[in-house]
């Protein structure tokens, strides 16, 4: 069933509106929520959504509760291949709570807090950005960690990343839900304006074992597929940002392990023929982001490297 | 810093006296803000004339950065254009850090232990302000010096967690008196509009002791009224469509006053006529032609309330 859970009306005869889609069946009274679409670049949750909700449905005797699927939280940011909301400053993942006596994005940003509050799980899938290439990972606050890293285990992820949470993360989704009682848990995967299949069927995996896990799929998973995960915490993670501006070129690829001093890539300028820096890896570890847009500036994001 | 294919990026400054580190003002952090460039730009044509005639007072040093993000107003963009992020809500910045990470650091590096620190401001709601100062709320703001400006409002804010990575925020954080200052629109580099805040800014800078005459042409100086985020009636669009606006920020109007139009793009229909709720004045227009329905259109300050003065 589709329920529109915020609309409003555009300037000229079009309607705005966020929607979900609700898959019930049996008894069971959990509700399980899977949450994309945030920022419009991030598409991997686009067949995320589809996929899980295709293998739900061609199985659906086996579901004991509720799964709402959202994947278009920021819905003309997707169909306008822009990251935030057209004609709007703020990122929408640093407006929640929301507000709302506020402008459209805050006011949808209440909406959606609201609708998803009092789920038993919600699932906020990102995949980076157009600039990062990233492994399918769990991203956790310090805070919560304890709650959620035994759930986000369940995800079929190779990465779990526990991190020091700054005051502006307070206004993302995945806080202001936590922070009223609604485990949330944020996965990233692949990178912007594309698809990995690969990745998305894994997750879907993930997803299936995870209501399993809740009691809600009575379906039989096969554990041997799930992915045992390295989990990062206390500033474990190791950041490579660009010592000079130029085309980043780079023939490696994250999901492994590299050695220290290891050339991730170079910094060239096609202009002189120059390698400007050798990029070379800080120390040993999981490679698990690596850049994907090659301009770069000093200071450019290149690669994350969990030490171990 | 280098970039790969344009000129080198550079941040200016330019520095008036000696001494204490009094004042620091920030001018454009984003592409579009031409008013704020312009105002700062201004002021170091006056400063300079200042210096040379020794009307600057003595032990001070007064730091004015007119603009923090050539590269953006270069190519009309209102972010990084790399990355379209916003160099105001990197601070205090990282110098390890993303590349506009690393500018909010060196530029935080540069004006963080000034006594006083001003930036030219524009909100995230594009639109006409009255021309006010705003603090946050951070426990550290100081009012009192805010009205130095002589403008008709300061503008208490309570910080939401976006703002904390604002210049303004950090500012007070590092225990600076910060004061961000709105007016007029962006792209406003009329004579009256420039004239207006060049003088409010050297106003505050002879109020504050840091000049010795009253460099400044217009005397007009208002007895400052504090606000608090609740001391704005907020008036939000009832449909949506062409917003057209009757009144304009500073504007007196009645309880009842059709403030706006909203009218049906299509069949040419007045839609709705937005009504005032209160007698007031007009803090905040939004400068847009479309409404979206439920959107902000007017903050106005109701008359006959308690008013700190």
């Amino acid at each position: 069933m589709i329920k529109t859970i915020f609309e409003t009306s555009l300037p000229v005869g079009e309607q705005f509106s966020i929607k979900k889609n609700i898959i019930r069946h049996g008894t069971g009274k959990k509700r399980v929520c899977i949450v994309s679409g945030t920022h419009g670049d991030e598409l991997e949750g686009q067949f995320i959504c589809f996929q899980f909700q295709k293998e739900i449905l061609e199985e659906l005797d086996r579901l004991d509760g509720t799964i709402e699927v959202y994947p278009g939280l920021n819905p003309m940011g997707i169909d306008s291949i822009s990251r935030g909301i057209p004609n709007f400053d703020l990122d929408m993942n640093r407006i929640f709570p929301g507000d709302v006596e506020g402008t459209m994005a805050e006011q949808a940003a209440a909406a959606i807090v609201k609708d998803l509050k009092g789920a038993d799980m919600v699932i906020d899938i990102h995949s980076s950005n157009i600039f990062l290439r990233e492994v399918p990972q769990v991203r956790i606050s310090e805070e919560t960690a304890e709650i959620l890293v035994p759930w986000a285990k369940h995800l079929n992820t190779d990465f779990i990343w526990v991190h020091s949470a700054a005051t502006v993360l307070e206004s993302t989704l995945a806080h202001s839900l936590n922070s009223c009682g609604t485990p949330t848990l944020v996965v990233e995967l692949g990178v912007g304006m594309r698809i990995n299949h690969y990745y998305g069927k894994k997750m879907v995996i993930g997803l299936k074992n995870l209501i399993h896990e809740m009691g809600m799929w009575k379906g039989d998973i096969d554990k041997s597929q799930i992915t045992n995960p390295i989990i990062s915490v206390g500033n474990q993670v190791s950041f490579v940002n660009a010592p000079a501006s130029g085309i980043f070129s780079t023939e490696t690829h994250n999901e492994r392990i590299v050695e220290e001093g290891e050339s991730l890539g170079m910094i060239i300028s096609p202009l002189t023929g120059e390698v400007i820096e050798d990029i070379k890896a800080p120390c040993r570890g999981y490679l698990f982001t690596i850049r994907a847009y090659p301009v770069c500036y000093e200071g450019s994001l290149l690669a994350r490297i969990h030490r171990i | 810093m280098e970039s790969p294919y344009r000129d080198t990026f550079k941040i200016w400054g330019y520095r008036f006296g000696s001494g204490e580190k009094s004042l620091a003002v920030v001018g454009a952090m984003r592409g579009d803000e031409v008013c704020q460039q312009f105002a700062c730009a201004s002021l170091v044509s006056r400063l300079e004339r200042m210096e040379r005639k020794g009307s600057l007072t003595e032990g001070h040093e007064i730091l004015v950065i007119p603009s923090a993000n050539p590269f953006s107003m270069n190519i009309e963009k209102r972010f990084w254009a790399l990355d379209g992020t916003d160099i105001n809500r990197m601070f205090p910045g990282y110098e390890y850090g993303e590349t506009t990470q690393r500018i909010a650091s060196g530029l935080f590096e540069a004006i963080k232990d000034y006594k006083y620190g001003i930036q030219m401001a524009s909100s995230y709601m594009p639109g006409e302000f009255i021309p006010h100062v705003r603090i946050l709320k951070t426990g550290f703001e100081d009012v009192d010096t805010a009205k130095l400006f002589g403008l008709p409002y300061v503008s208490v804010r309570t910080p939401k967690p976006f703002d904390t990575t604002t210049l303004n925020y950090n500012w007070q954080i590092w225990s600076s008196k910060a004061y961000s200052i709105y007016g007029g629109l962006n792209g406003d580099v009329s004579k009256e509009s420039n004239r207006s805040i060049v003088d409010t800014l050297l106003r505050f800078i002879h109020r504050a002791g840091l000049s010795d005459t009253a460099s400044y042409s217009s005397k007009l100086s208002y007895d400052t009224i504090v606000l608090k985020d609740c001391d704005l009636v907020k008036v939000k669009a009832p449909s949506a469509g062409i917003f057209q606006k009757l009144v304009r920020a500073g504007d007196e109007v009645c309880e009842g006053q059709v403030i706006a139009l909203l009218i049906d793009p299509y069949e040419g229909k007045v839609e709705t006529e937005v009504k005032s709720p209160c007698e007031g004045v007009v803090f905040y227009a939004v400068d847009k032609p479309l409404t979206l329905q439920n959107s902000p259109l007017f903050e106005i300050r109701e008359y006959g309330e308690d008013i700190s003065f």
